[in-house]
């Protein structure tokens, strides 16, 4: 189901804390990985000839999975390819990622899927997966065939960008699904409320004259989405959940036995509509920012785990597309090479939420959601690790970032919490 | 070596010493105060038979417009040329706008023949702050989508002030289409910083929440002392858009009409105006009507405008530079 480089390396990682919550690891240890598996925890371990990092004072901990990200290929190499994103999520600590496929040409096809796991098995530098569409060139009428391309290797399937809007073709979705044994992810939107929307319909679009994208576009759509999955009795997965209510109808869901999952964004999580007061092109985005508590309803649930998965929802634009007024500008932000850092400064240093969930969400609770073996730090597993430097301030420049796109809401800032190193399977695919 | 501060041990570029006049949240209540005094000793300047003063002599004010406009194109124009500076008006249709060429490249091309202030009337939100980060200009948002219109906001303040003697204290009902009017944003801020007050009312439909106290009941004008009227515009009523179902019942319900006014009340429109549909023809023509007042308003109050951001900018720059 991924494709990318893997490697047999042999490291010895010395002195760093160790913290991997579901294996109930937090102590100051040495790792030593030979043949890109983890051969021995333990202190003072034997350099068995290996390469040593020395990493005293930094934190190892599983390295992260981002279930959406948009590699633009094939289509807008310009913005994004598949060295570039994978390289980008590297640097953001991440061993492994699926791609969305609503590309040009949407990847809706066998060929086109089993061509571009080619590509990334000699250029991704983390594994990658590819999705594909639910509905052929996503128009949301007619079914892909899902189960050629589930046997090609999509790793799910999604229209997202857009929803599957009409409510027979999503439940005839769900059910043909059962035969892929892959997650459908959905992109909540009824576009009958959201047509003109710009931003969150609340009282800083009506200030600043925008049109709104009300909660309801979304809510509505999660509400309807997870009556579809409990009647067909197939899980389902929402993406990037921004409203407070959607957050309500997923928990109702859960309460009653549906297989709902779901994701929130680092930008959902650490910012509201007053953000966009500046009308600054890279904080527009979709479903847009939200109010206070929405935002405090998001992080709720990502505390207690109703929502399992954090994901970037990295969405390259190239300069000339971002580099116009708010209203022309289109929807979407990078997001892989800041989204630790961005969620430890904002959240786990303030004391919002704990090392351990931030950690949990980043990984395992994405990884499980797409039924991928969770990155983990124990002896004969393999190595998908992340070592962070929690007490490293960096300041995020535009020739920093290896994504060829640099459309991130985060540029000048200075972040706390950098990663140092990371290991996706069993190979260093980045090192500063 | 002078141009860049060391701030806590970064080196950052020192802020733009331009000004612009981007929103009315830009101003303060003293600029405001500022603005109408001078306009009010332009409009002296206006009742003599030689109109023309030399103030900007030399200088070059750019007026770019995107969108249709006659009253405030015409007005700036007239404003600049009043005040002996050269006006260039580049109109986006018929231009390498059509040719695809974005605004950023816009801005820079025109930017390129050195204007002291760039009038930029805009269909999209930030617009104006978008060429204000491009260019070296001064810049003015002569309407940006539906979010500002500082100058018209400025006109209507004078002219109530001309005919109440103050704004402090007054209070004005905003009725019509609110939800899409730049006009009503910045009028409804404008209000606020000079210490009256607004109610707005209109369909529900058109009324944004957040902005002002909001009604649908046409009765809530009564308690106005200015009635300020929206236009209705027909794609409102469009099928896929249903902000009102007809012409006809936004009459009947929301239209100004001589039974909807007591004495003494004033009626106010930014133009273009549609008689018979938001406003009544006898209204229009009565002496409640200050919409004349308003177009004259706008002359002297964009002149006060120009004036201010080309002679108060730059000189405070070339004093602060002296003394350094």
């Amino acid at each position: 189901m991924l494709a990318g480089r893997s490697g047999a390396d042999n490291v010895v990682i010395r002195g760093a804390r160790l913290v991997d919550p579901l294996e109930g690891v937090d102590a100051t240890l040495d790792v030593r990985i030979e043949g890109g598996v983890i051969a021995a925890v333990g202190e003072d371990l034997d350099q068995n000839e290996h390469q040593v990092i020395e990493a005293a004072g930094s934190t190892l901990v599983p390295a992260f999975v981002d279930p959406h990200v948009h590699l633009r290929t094939p289509g807008r190499e310009d913005e994004e390819t598949i060295a570039s994103g994978t390289a980008a999520a590297a640097a953001g600590g991440y061993c492994a990622i699926l791609a969305v496929p609503n590309t040009e040409p949407v990847v809706d096809d066998p060929v086109l899927l089993r061509g571009l796991l080619i590509r990334a098995a000699t250029e991704a530098h983390v594994p990658v997966g590819f999705m594909a569409a639910v509905t052929r060139g996503q128009d949301g009428t007619e079914l892909t065939e899902m189960g050629t391309l589930a046997d090609a290797g999509a790793a799910g399937f999604t229209d997202d960008g857009r929803p599957v809007a009409d409510a027979g073709v999503m439940r005839r979705a769900l059910q043909y699904n059962a035969i892929t044994g892959r997650v459908i992810a959905v992109h909540c939107e009824e576009q009958s409320l959201t047509r003109g929307g710009h931003a969150h319909a609340g009282a800083v679009a009506a200030e600043l004259g925008l049109g709104g994208w009300p909660s309801l576009g979304e809510s509505l759509m999660v509400a309807r989405d997870v009556e579809l999955a409990a009647d067909t009795e197939q899980p389902i997965h929402l993406m990037h959940l921004s409203a407070r209510e959607s957050v309500e109808h997923l928990r109702r869901a859960q309460a009653a036995g549906v297989r709902a999952t779901a994701e929130a964004t680092p930008h959902h999580l650490c910012l509201t509509d007053e953000a966009i007061r500046a009308l600054d092109p890279n904080l527009k985005m979709n479903p847009p920012l939200r109010t206070e508590v929405d935002r405090g309803a998001l992080i709720e649930a990502v505390r207690d785990g109703t929502i399992a998965a954090i994901a970037t929802d990295h969405a390259p634009h190239s300069p000339e597309e971002k580099d116009v007024p708010f209203e022309s500008a289109p929807f979407g932000v990078t997001g892989l090479e800041t989204a630790f850092s961005v969620l430890y400064s904002e959240l786990v240093e303030p004391g919002v939420l704990s090392l351990e969930t931030l950690l949990a969400r980043l990984s395992a609770g994405p990884a499980e959601i797409f039924g991928l073996d969770r990155p983990r730090i124990a002896v004969g597993a393999r190595a998908n690790l992340t070592l962070v430097d929690l007490a490293a301030s960096w300041r995020v420049e535009a020739s920093s970032f290896r994504s060829r796109s640099t459309n991130s809401w985060l540029l000048g800032r200075r972040l706390r919490g950098r990663v140092l190193l990371t290991m996706a399977a069993g190979r260093v695919a980045h090192a500063v | 070596m002078s141009d860049l501060r060391v701030v806590g041990g970064e080196l950052v570029p020192p802020a733009s010493t331009r000004r612009h006049l981007l929103s009315i949240g830009d101003l303060t209540r003293d600029d405001v105060d500022r603005l109408l005094s001078r306009a009010r000793s332009f409009a002296l300047s206006q009742e003599r038979d030689h109109k023309k003063l030399p103030t900007l002599r030399g200088r070059l004010v750019l007026n770019v417009f995107y969108e249709s406009s006659t009253r405030t194109s015409s007005s700036f124009e007239l404003a600049a040329k009043r005040l002996s500076a050269d006006t260039l008006t580049f109109k986006a249709s018929g231009s390498s706008v059509d040719k695809g060429e974005s605004l950023k490249d816009t801005a820079l091309t025109l930017s390129a023949y050195d204007p002291d202030v760039i009038v930029i009337r805009h269909p999209e939100a930030g617009a104006a702050a978008f060429v204000a980060g491009v260019v070296d200009a001064s810049v003015v948002n002569a309407g940006d989508g539906k979010h500002q219109h500082p100058t018209q906001a400025l006109l209507d303040l004078h002219t109530i002030n001309e005919t109440f003697g103050q704004l402090d204290g007054l209070h004005v009902a905003i009725v019509g289409d609110v939800l899409h009017s730049r006009v009503a944003r910045s009028l409804v801020e404008a209000l606020h910083l000079m210490g009256a007050s607004a109610v707005l009312v209109g369909p529900p439909t058109l009324l944004p929440t957040g902005l002002a106290p909001s009604t649908h009941d046409i009765d809530a004008v009564a308690d106005a002392d200015v009635v300020y009227v929206l236009r209705m515009q027909r794609e409102r009523m469009l099928v896929g858009a249903n902000f009102v179902p007809s012409l006809r019942e936004y009459t009947d319900r929301w239209g100004i009409t001589p039974g909807r006014l007591r004495p003494g009340q004033k009626v106010m429109h930014p133009g273009p105006m549609n008689r018979g549909v938001e406003l009544d023809a006898r209204v229009a023509d009565s002496d409640a009507s200050l919409v004349v007042d308003q177009v004259r308003a706008g002359l002297v109050v964009r002149m006060a405008v120009l004036y201010d951001l080309v002679t108060s900018g730059p000189v405070a720059v070339e004093a602060a530079v002296g003394v350094a």
